[in-house]
């Protein structure tokens, strides 16, 4: 029979194994079937379904990340050029009002000199006339003053 | 005091006869009473099962990443799922098991004979846990590397072969042995001691109690999830 005793003793004892002992290993092989489907799959399922999702949270978060840095990049780039397109077309600008302002200033300054030239011209000519008149008066003085002088002789 | 002493019933037992098989009646009442409440515990826990974890599933998802990391380093990333609801099943028993016998106050149950008391202070319960340690990690080796398994007994070299044989026979002896040992005697001592000072005294020796408990329960699944992790190891 199953039931047997190590140390001789018929009833009782620390040492009495009987069929306790494969009736305990039934039970708990059968335990390990009721806790696999009642415990460890359930569990294992939400818990291993928890970590996927996390593990694959975290992947497109990293994904996204690495995205944004290339987009950040490209962005940077792209301020880079138009801060360089910006520059040049500020000291077009620049180059350009100059030639302007200067061209004005040349225009200018060639107007204010004709007039000034024809002021001058227009000063000579009456200059000219005035003296021209005032020699003739003198003249005139002149020959009037011989022809008293004449006369009164 | 022997007399005295005597009182503590040690090795009386309750027995259920039935047919011709003499069972120990107070290690079942006991497993089944601890067994119940912990599918109970389990069932209330895993009932309604969420993504985002509260009160019982938290402490049940937490008791299962504690198992599955002892099954994983022990046995490896390779099989460790194969086995690690019988490890676990090792664990939860053997962990209830001592800390009902240690927390529940059994002795206010009289029984015609023998006392209830943790199922794993009997060595039926025991030497039945160590042989289905011993059957597993067999059943693991065979069933993993076919007959390549035996190399294992001459691994390193030949001359291991009967130190390894005698392994086979100290293994489930030690771990039925230590654990029948370790759980009897915190009952015992325990039971001297109230019985002598029942004030105070038992108090700490209950918690150093509670603790060898715990242990002896890691201990137990531990080695066990070790011995199937050497049978399933590939020598190179």
């Amino acid at each position: 029979m199953l039931a047997f005793n190590l140390f001789g003793a018929t009833e009782g004892g620390l040492f009495d194994i009987n069929a306790t002992l494969p009736l305990m290993a039934i039970q708990v092989v059968a335990l390990t079937y009721i806790l696999n489907s009642l415990f460890f799959k359930p569990v294992g399922k939400v818990v291993e379904k928890r970590e996927k999702f996390v593990s694959n949270n975290i992947i497109e978060a990293k994904n996204k990340l690495s995205e944004v840095k290339k987009l950040e990049a490209d962005l940077l780039t792209q301020l880079q050029s138009a801060r360089t397109e910006a520059q040049r077309i500020v000291s077009e600008a620049e180059a350009e009002s100059e030639k302007l302002y200067k061209e004005a200033l040349e225009l200018a300054n060639n107007e204010a000199n004709a007039s000034k030239e024809k002021a001058r011209l227009e000063i000579e000519s009456q200059t000219s006339v005035a003296r021209d008149q005032l020699s003739k008066q003198a003249d005139d003085l002149s020959e009037l003053i011989v022809n008293r002088l004449i006369l009164e002789k | 005091m022997l007399t005295n002493f005597a009182a503590l019933e040690v090795g009386q037992h309750l027995y259920w006869q039935i047919g011709n098989i003499r069972l120990h009646g107070q290690v079942f009442l006991t497993s089944w009473i601890l067994l119940g409440a912990l599918l109970v515990f389990i069932s209330l826990g895993t009932k309604k099962m969420e993504n985002d974890p509260k009160g019982l599933q938290n402490l049940l998802e937490f008791l299962w990443d504690y198992i599955r990391d002892l099954a994983r380093t022990q046995i490896g990333e390779k099989v460790y799922r194969d086995w690690m609801p019988f490890i676990g099943t090792l664990f939860l028993f053997v962990f209830v098991s001592n800390w009902g016998g240690a927390l529940i106050p059994w002795r206010l149950i009289k029984l015609p004979s023998g006392e209830l008391g943790a199922p794993t202070a009997d060595i039926n319960t025991t030497i039945a846990l160590a042989l289905l340690v011993s059957l597993s990690y067999f059943y693991a080796g065979l069933s993993n590397k076919g007959w390549r398994y035996f190399e294992y007994y001459v691994h390193p070299t030949p001359i291991m072969l009967p130190f390894k044989i005698l392994e086979d026979f100290t293994k489930p002896l030690s771990l039925s042995f230590r654990l029948f040992g370790n759980i009897l005697a915190d009952e015992l001592v325990v039971g001297v001691l109230v019985f002598l000072v029942p004030l105070i005294l038992p108090i700490p020796v209950m918690f150093l109690g509670l603790f060898t408990s715990a242990i002896q329960a890691l201990i137990f699944a531990t080695l066990a999830a070790y011995y199937i992790g050497e049978a399933v190891e590939e020598h190179h």
